[in-house]
């Protein structure tokens, strides 16, 4: 059953609200903005698609358009950084930090500069763009660098706390946003707890077999397995892995010493992203290894089509989940 | 050297382009999503490509002595998507098809799906790297085709962009031609209000090009400058064409809000009414 505690969204198997990803991105810059002076937004024009367009209207002269040149605005987030300035950029996790991934290496994140990488458009079900604007490897590039913090946040109000969130902790942040409209899953009480796993879908009697853990929208994928799970007598754990980097080891390894099966599920390539993060995890440091199954793309681009077609085509929608935990128990 | 173009053929190249205009606005209505002005601005060059100047065998996509046409931009693929429907390759039937799941037509164009297609884009800056590889290669293997390079300005804010520029300076490819589609709008607005391009022509002089300047939307200059540019053969050659983006569509043209965004029907209705009305004439606004 949900975790009532969290004060998550008690609507969320009715007609559950829907609010994109990206706009807890724009609503969160104009709050910091206005409480704090320092921050600066950097686009690489795509102002108003990544949402940075409002924070461009109200504070102007800390708005900086860049055109289209991703690695400069990386270098000049990075000046101002080391200068005192937050830095936020702005655009396509394909783009930034996919095209300029060494210029954020170097000069944002081995330099240790305030800034944070504010990835959007992420995952497939960006959908009709294709491919080619479908960020499916932004958490393995990212997760992968020493000294950043990477955020994956599951709705609207975990993106505008999460942002908010990377002003108050200096460093670089890789934060991972979506573009399309989202079930709203968490509510504005939600605490927000960087670095903590958080089961959203608790068993009765705490005996679950099997937990699933996942990241960004598909938690809401995660919720709607569970539920219809419980329903046929299956009892799970959902837990919303909102933070990638640092992973939250010890609510990991709790799980894992109950567990007979996890399933991670994460819009994303399996390589290298967030169920790869868990799997080192439990490989090193668990006592009980647990049988895994990661779900997301499975080494394989994506394709243009709408991003409900999409999640069931590549095996990310609450039927793979379902299928995925009924496969674990089998073992 | 191209065929050189009598009255007849420059009608039937207007037609075409009308033509390709309207099927820009059927298909980008059924898609509900993707690009309409930077596509519709290209129509003229991309008839004059296609059924003129170009070498190719839309039954033989992959054959070996084919002009390559390399789509820097590849967010304006449905012109070329249109074009290549129009020139054989695939049904317009196909075109019904753009951005829905299991499409050949994706978002932007692939290369390994559609046979014809020559590299893969949307992500800007990086089609002048890969035409300089195959002018290379062609010069390798002593093939006589032609590689011809389309480019946004807005890519111009690149630095790849640059970087193939200054490598052209040095290594001079006679076997590719360039063409910028200068029509001043990206996504965030004017050209020159986002991050100046100006003086265009003076910097791509400066690194050691062969440039010329053409009215996009007028079909006989512009296959003037790619003769002029092919019997240059000392230098790269890069064709800056000023275009007005959203081109024979009054309400879309000069409108940077038009970059990524599909009419509805109803505005569909009203472009394709204007489009009928206009036939075959562009008038030529920057002569
Ligand atoms: C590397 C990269 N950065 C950003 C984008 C997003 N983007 C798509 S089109 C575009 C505007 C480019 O201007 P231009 O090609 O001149 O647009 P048009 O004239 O067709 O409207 C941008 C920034 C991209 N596709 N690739
Ligand atoms: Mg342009």
């Amino acid at each position: 059953m949900l975790n009532l505690e969290l004060k998550l969204n008690p609507k969320i198997f009715e007609e559950v609200e829907q609010k994109p990803i990206r706009d807890g991105y724009g609503d969160a810059l104009i709050e910091a903005g206005e409480k704090n002076h320092n921050i600066v937004v950097l686009t690489a024009d795509l102002a108003e698609s990544t949402r940075a367009h409002k924070f461009a209207a109200r504070f102007p002269e800390r708005f900086i358009e860049c055109g289209v040149s991703e690695q400069n605005m990386a270098g000049i987030a990075a000046g101002l950084a080391v200068s005192g300035k937050i830095s936020f950029i702005s655009s396509y996790a394909t783009f930034s930090p996919g095209k300029n991934w060494e210029t954020i290496r170097t000069t944002i994140i081995y330099n240790n500069a305030n800034v944070k990488i504010a990835g959007h458009h992420s995952g497939i079900v960006t959908g009709p763009d294709g491919a080619t604007h479908q960020a499916t490897e932004d958490i393995a590039i990212m997760r992968c660098l020493p000294n950043v913090r990477v955020i994956s946040p599951c709705d609207y109000w975990e993106a505008k706390k999460a942002t908010l969130y990377s002003v108050e902790e200096y460093g670089p942040f890789y934060l991972r946003y979506v573009r399309d409209k989202t079930p709203v899953i968490t509510t504005e009480e939600t605490p927000f707890r960087f670095g903590k796993i958080e089961k959203f879908w608790i068993s009765k009697n705490e005996n679950a077999e099997i937990a699933i853990m996942a990241t960004g929208h598909l938690v809401y994928q995660a919720l709607l397995a569970a539920k219809e799970l419980e329903e046929e007598g299956i009892d799970v754990y959902v837990l919303n892995v909102h933070t990638i980097k640092p992973l939250d080891e010890e609510k990991i390894l709790e799980v894992a010493n109950k567990v007979k099966g996890i399933v991670t599920l994460e819009d994303h390539q399996i390589n290298g992203g967030m169920g790869s993060a868990i799997a080192e995890v439990i490989v090193q440091k668990s006592e009980n290894k647990p049988k895994m199954i990661f779900l997301g793309l499975q080494n394989t681009f994506g394709e243009s089509g709408k991003p409900d077609e999409l999640i069931k085509k590549y095996g990310m929608d609450k039927e793979a989940v379902k299928n995925a935990v009924k496969k674990l128990l089998t073992f | 050297m191209i065929n050189s173009l009598d009255e007849n053929k420059l009608k039937f190249l207007e037609e075409k382009a009308n033509e390709i205009r309207r099927l820009i606005i059927e298909t980008l209505v059924e898609a509900g999503s993707g690009h309409s002005a930077g596509p519709l601005g290209m129509a003229d060059i991309f008839s004059a490509l296609y059924f003129h100047i170009l070498k190719f065998d839309p039954r033989n996509p992959f054959w070996d002595e084919r002009d390559r046409l390399v789509l820097s931009n590849g967010h304006i693929c449905p012109v070329q998507y249109v074009t290549m429907a129009l020139a054989g390759y695939f049904s317009i039937e196909e075109l019904k098809t753009l951005r829905k799941i299991n499409t050949r037509l994706q978002g932007h164009p692939h290369r390994a799906v559609l046979p014809g297609i020559e590299n893969t884009s949307g992500p800007l800056g990086e089609g002048i790297s890969q035409a300089i590889g195959m002018a290379i290669a062609a010069k390798l293997d002593k093939k006589d085709y032609h590689i011809y390079c389309i480019t946004s300005d807005g890519e111009h804010q690149e630095g790849n962009t640059w970087e193939a520029y200054m490598f052209l300076g040095k290594n001079q490819l006679d076997n590719l031609t360039i063409i910028i589609d200068r029509n001043y709008i990206q996504i965030d607005g004017i050209t020159e209000n986002v991050m100046p391009l100006e003086p265009l022509k003076q910097k791509l002089e400066s690194f050691g090009l062969h440039v010329l300047e053409v009215d996009g939307h007028n079909i006989r200059a512009f296959i003037d400058a790619i003769n002029e540019a092919r019997s240059e053969w000392k230098r790269t050659s890069v064709i800056i064409a000023y275009t007005i983006p959203g081109k024979g569509v009054s309400f879309m043209e000069k409108k940077f809000e038009w970059h990524g965004k599909p009419p509805d029907k109803e505005e569909a209705k009203k472009a394709l009414d204007e489009l009928r009305t206009l036939g075959g004439k562009i008038e030529s606004e920057h002569q």
